[in-house]
């Protein structure tokens, strides 16, 4: 028995390491094939400009034909000399890639994230076998520096709070409040950084498909999964509702007594969540963010919530995760007809999961009615797919019943992220993931996304009619408002979605403040039940004051920021859906009936002292309490008479998602009606 | 292929083993006074002796040994590693389970045997070969070897009557199963001449369709799928996870069920990944039969029922019983895909899988010895009573749900990409049942979440456990929220892995003619 050790012992543990490649370059030598050796993997610029040269050789044994160089897509301000030619064997040629700085936005480089592309005839790089006659197998060299730590910062910051949060030592109930109050602090300031720094001029036509604050490196290459995050005008928005919501929900939370160290170490994954899925430019990353977010929220409902909390916390996380595994299905069958490209590190990828270039360079192939997916068109089925995965969270009738049992079961602060931030998740889903890699499904599902608005906006304010539990009215009025997100973002007009993003911001920072107030109330009474109140104004002035302000605002009084939000919706489909705008806008008063009710028998009438004998348990609202409203309160007043700093920050993204939904499948919607 | 002698120096692992089974016996028998702790060092001397073997005689080759009976190729060195860290992890969980000790009335002899470690290595041994067999002989001895050895483990606990009665009902289950699958591997041999796996998919051929060559494999599929407890083949398993001890029911829910999809694999595939058409199976056995048709009607009940009759459960062993049969069928989705993409997501799957199931049954093993019950009822409040277990069993079941970031999700992701790659209304409605399922599950491992951390506690007292577990537990924990980290080496290694030798029909002639 001769063992050779060292030699197998090397290969043995380079095998475990699995540091062995594919082994396929020895094979391929002594093939008659062509093969295309570049001499660097990656380019580096200096921010003032410059040029570098990429040589190309045929190693292999026959002549090689180089088809095409072209910098990929999000490399604005770089540019490459054509090249088309036959290589010999063993001949070279030179391609020269010129970075041109733009004067009207410094430090440009650093949002590229593209690469140099190369198609040649080389086997050994993937093809897209769908341009049938046409060989193009692509390969690429990376551009460097396209770091900006941002996003990143803002989304794993919280993260780390969670596991600083869970050092502290027990028993340091207070010190875990101030630290996870600090660590909520850092994104709220990074995002005051991102609206003074977000470029507003910047559209998908200025390159780079309109983001900025990339970050782009390769996460798991075997599946071409990259981690890359990034904003345009779309998600900027969300990203700082998340930040401001989280900070104010810290604040809310000051009240929690049991499990304190949990509760925030939960509290921060789940802000961490939240923003991963905001920023997220890669599907699969989207996919993770998205689920990371439901764990922290599962136990945050169902360990600190009501008295129905494990019914409440099962049921939302059973209706959320039966739709994201529909997204994720829909997701690897997109993923597998998507076409090849190359990897921010300029490695080959058959297929990617990008969503930007999906968005805009695979759409039209996804719309392709010969492609199918058990029988149906492949478009329209992972539309739906999709959609019912986004629906769910929005909530939109008729999968909105996990709302109601989680808002009235969890904590004051975790109902304010909940309805703040984690519904606007499902339209941001909508806008950016249906929107973007169907859009001609969109224009096929207009009509019926603005039908299930309206059926929220009227069944939502319905319902909240008829609801004794403050808390459910609250609950049953975020059904309501969302719903004209869905109304506006199916119109396909320059103000609908304006509107509806709007809207989606603004009912983030109206519902905060009302969940705010019933947590306040709850505090005092330990019930939220409607008619045990009465003359609570007499009582309570400020308290009064603040309820008074948000349920103006929740039902769209003009001068406080609902009201933009609604009035840009119904403007924007009323050309196109004339019928269903006019049933959407009955909501509003039906909206405005079922608020002022319920104010009316709160606030005003007399003090219900069969109930409460003893006034003293309800002090007015503490200085902490204040410190929550106060902010939500400016920002709705401000964005009510002056909407045009948010209308400017998401105005030019919105544009060009309208501007590709519209592109693909012409006058669809239009043409319904 | 070897002959038997030039065979010897790819065979060290097994021997190696095999010394390792002799020798604890005869040091118990001469040492006079047993040990556990002596039998448990010489199990672990063992383990690291074949563990090192294996990967220095590992060079990527692939060659039939002992005249094509048996493989050593790269996909067998992957399931060896696979059983070898099983046993480890499983051999040192036992060391201090009060589970795997048979405790008699008055005397401690029992207390101290090492019986159970001989056995535990046998058990390994046994799912080496089933992971190298190429003959359909060696196939049923190396099944028989590991089935006879779970009998006894099963019932390891003498005068628990939940023992026996796993151990009873294991024992019948497993005769009628393997008989089945013998008299499906005599009508292969019939229409074969040979029992070589190599000269039976020649003969498949020419038969291909007929009614003899479908009863003979369906025949055969009843010994397989009652090794991996597939439906309808499953019924065996709740009660014996419940009733053996629960470091047997960790290595039972792993090992074997591991080496039956490497015997699948094997009996199914053709080897020939990386061929003439890259990551296409094209297995006469596979494609001239209604077989993915069948395996993925067996992979989609398999799936259903055992999540559906997981959620009535009280007892958790039980409920992780049902959890394992759906798990199988998840592994069976990939075989379905029939090609190198399938392969590779059932051996991906098959490593996560391991550090989630035997971290969740390690967990309720420690709660055990520390004297907590095994009913749900028995989890309520222990999230504050014993943290770091209830951490570590929140992060195992979201894994087996397969969420991510944990290492499930990943496994899962793999093998619903392979369906969806391959494409096809059967492969994509497969994927869907299998996605929907995922979501079923969540009910019911939510269930131990809430018991665990949504209700009162039956008292405030802290649970402590032993270090050995919580070390054990902890790298359980580490490696199901890790494996992301490490996850493209392990990709690149499994791919290599998936390189099998296959017997030619020819150059088994030749042998048999000299």
């Amino acid at each position: 028995m001769r063992i050779r050790l060292p030699r197998l012992t090397l290969l043995a543990a380079a095998a475990a390491l699995g540091m062995l490649g594919p082994g396929a370059s020895a094979a391929r030598a002594d093939e008659n094939v062509p093969h295309l050796a570049v001499d660097s993997s990656k380019l580096e610029f200096p921010e003032s400009g410059g040029t570098q040269t990429v040589t190309l050789t045929n190693t292999g044994s026959v002549p090689l034909e180089i088809r095409q160089v072209r910098m990929a897509e999000g490399s604005a301000g770089f540019a490459v000399t054509p090249l088309n030619k036959t290589l010999a064997k063993g001949e070279s040629a030179q391609v020269t890639v010129t970075y041109t700085p733009d004067p009207q936005r410094p430090g440009a480089r650093k949002q590229a994230w593209g690469g140099l592309q190369i198609l040649s005839s080389d086997p050994s790089y993937p093809d897209d076998a769908r341009t049938a006659g046409e060989v193009e197998h692509i390969t690429g060299v990376a551009l460097v520096a396209n770091s900006s730590w941002l996003l990143t910062a803002m989304t794993f910051i919280p993260f780390f709070g969670m596991l600083l949060v869970v050092l502290v030592p027990r028993g340091k109930d207070n010190l875990v409040k101030w630290v996870a109050l600090a660590v909520a602090i850092v994104p709220m300031v990074l995002a005051i950084y991102l609206y003074m720094n977000f470029d507003r001029n910047v559209t998908v036509a200025s390159g780079n498909y309109g983001l900025q604050f990339v970050q782009h490196a390769v996460w798991i290459p075997g599946f071409n999964i990259e981690y890359f995050v990034g904003v345009d005008g779309l998600s900027v928005s969300m990203v700082i509702l998340t930040a401001l919501v989280s900070l104010i929900a810290v604040g809310a939370s000051w009240g929690i007594e049991k499990h304190v160290r949990g509760y925030f170490a939960m509290f921060l994954m789940l802000e961490a969540g939240m923003m991963g899925v905001f920023v997220s430019c890669d599907f699969v990353l989207f996919y993770v963010f998205w689920e990371v977010m439901l764990l922290p929220m599962y136990f945050l409902i169902g360990i600190w919530g009501g008295p129905r909390k494990e019914y409440a916390a099962i049921k939302f996380f059973l209706y959320t995760l039966a739709g994201s595994v529909l997204m994720l299905l829909a997701l690897i069958a997109i993923y597998y007809n998507s076409s090849p490209t190359t990897l921010v590190s300029g490695a080959p990828a058959e297929h990617s999961f990008n969503l930007f270039r999906l968005t805009y360079v695979d759409a039209g192939r996804f719309a392709d009615s010969n492609l199918t997916l058990l029988g149906f068109e492949f478009a329209k089925i992972c539309w739906i797919g999709l959609f019912i995965g986004f629906a769910i969270k929005i909530p939109m009738f008729p999968f909105h019943t996990w709302l109601p049992d989680a808002h009235v079961e969890a904590p004051t602060a975790i109902s304010v992220i909940l309805a703040g931030v984690l519904l606007k998740m499902g339209t941001y889903g909508i806008l950016r993931i249906n929107f973007g890699l169907l859009p001609t499904a969109t224009q096929w599902a207009g009509f019926a996304m603005a039908v299930f608005g309206t059926i929220n906006i009227l069944y939502g304010a319905f319902c909240a009619f008829a609801q004794k539990d403050l808390k459910k009215l609250v609950a049953y009025s975020s059904v309501s408002h969302m719903g004209y997100c869905l109304v506006g973002m199916a119109a396909f007009t320059q103000t609908g979605f304006n509107g509806a993003v709007m809207q989606m911001f603004n009912h983030g920072t109206i519902t905060s403040m009302l969940f705010i107030l019933v947590g306040v109330i709850y505090d005092r009474a330990h019930t939220r039940e409607i008619d045990k109140f009465g003359g609570m104004a007499t009582q309570m002035p400020v308290y009064a004051a603040f309820f008074g302000f948000a349920f103006m605002a929740s039902l769209g009084l003009p001068g406080l920021s609902g009201f933009i939000g609604e009035i840009l919706v119904f403007l924007g489909a009323f050309p196109v859906y004339r019928i269903i705008t006019i049933l959407a806008a009955t909501g509003v008063i039906f909206t405005a009936a079922y608020h002022l009710w319920a104010m009316q028998r709160i606030h005003l009438g007399k003090w219900n002292d069969a109930v409460w004998k003893d006034k003293s348990h309800f002090p007015d609202v503490t200085m902490r309490e204040v410190l929550t409203l106060v902010p939500m309160a400016a920002i709705v007043l401000l964005l009510g008479f002056y909407p045009k700093p948010m209308l400017d920050l998401i105005g030019n993204g919105l544009n060009d998602v309208l501007a590709h939904v519209t592109a693909h499948g012409g006058a669809g919607a239009l043409a319904l009606h | 292929m070897l002959d038997n002698v030039a065979s010897l120096k790819y065979f060290i692992p097994e021997l190696v083993l095999s010394v390792g089974i002799l020798a604890i016996l005869v040091i118990d028998l001469l040492a006079g006074r047993p040990s556990r702790q002596r039998s448990f060092v010489l199990t672990m001397a063992t383990l690291a002796v074949t563990a090192v073997a294996t990967l220095l005689t590992m060079d990527g080759q692939k060659r039939g040994l002992f005249g094509g009976l048996i493989a050593r190729d790269p996909f067998a060195d992957f399931f060896k590693l696979l059983f070898t860290l099983v046993s480890v992890l499983v051999g040192v969980a036992a060391l201090r389970s009060s589970d795997a000790i048979e405790y008699r009335e008055g005397e401690n002899r029992d207390k101290e045997s090492g019986e159970f470690y001989a056995l535990l290595l046998t058990l390994a041994l046994g799912m080496f070969l089933m992971a190298t067999a190429t003959d359909l002989l060696m196939a049923f001895l190396s099944l028989e070897l590991v089935s006879i050895i779970s009998y006894i483990m099963a019932g390891f606990k003498r005068r628990d009557r939940k023992s026996s009665e796993a151990a009873l009902k294991y024992v019948i289950y497993g005769g009628v199963a393997s008989g089945v699958m013998l008299y499906g591997m005599s009508l292969l041999y019939g229409l074969a001449g040979s029992t070589n796996m190599g000269v039976v998919r020649e003969a498949a051929v020419h038969t291909a369709g007929t009614f003899t060559l479908i009863t003979a494999v369906v025949l055969c599929l009843a010994g397989f799928g009652y090794k991996i407890a597939a439906v309808p083949f499953h019924m065996w398993c709740p009660d014996v996870y419940e009733g053996a001890p629960t470091p047997v029911t960790a290595f039972l829910a792993v090992g074997p069920k591991a080496a039956g999809f490497a015997l699948l694999i094997r009996f199914f595939g053709d080897g020939q990944v990386g061929g003439a058409i890259p990551g296409e199976l094209h297995g006469v056995l596979f494609n001239s039969s209604p077989w993915p048709l069948m395996l993925g009607m067996i992979a989609a009940a398999t799936m259903t029922l055992g999540n559906l009759a997981a959620i009535v459960q009280s007892n958790i062993k039980r409920m992780l019983a049902y959890s394992s049969v759906a798990h199988a069928g998840y592994l069976l989705l990939g075989l379905c895909a029939g090609n190198r993409d399938g392969q590779l997501a059932i051996l991906l799957y098959l490593v996560t899988y391991l550090f989630m199931n035997l971290g969740a049954f390690l967990v309720v093993m420690a709660l055990a010895d520390a004297g907590l019950g095994e009913d749900i009822d028995d989890y309520r409040g222990i999230g504050y009573r014993a943290v770091f277990p209830a951490a570590v069993m929140a992060i195992c079941l979201f894994s087996l749900t397969g969420l991510p970031p944990f290492a499930g999700f990943f496994g899962k992701f793999y093998l619903f990409a392979a369906l969806l790659k391959k494409g096809g209304s059967m492969l994509t409605a497969l994927a869907l049942i299998g996605i929907l399922n995922s979501a079923v599950s969540l009910y019911y491992y939510a269930r131990i979440l809430k018991a665990m951390y949504f209700e009162k506690a039956v008292s405030d007292e802290p649970i402590q456990v032993a270090p050995l577990h919580a070390v054990n537990m902890g790298l359980m924990a580490v490696g199901t929220t890790g494996l992301i980290v490490v996850w493209t080496p392990l990709v690149n290694f499994v791919s290599q892995s998936l390189v099998q030798w296959v017997p030619q029909a020819t150059a088994v002639a030749q042998t048999i003619a000299q």
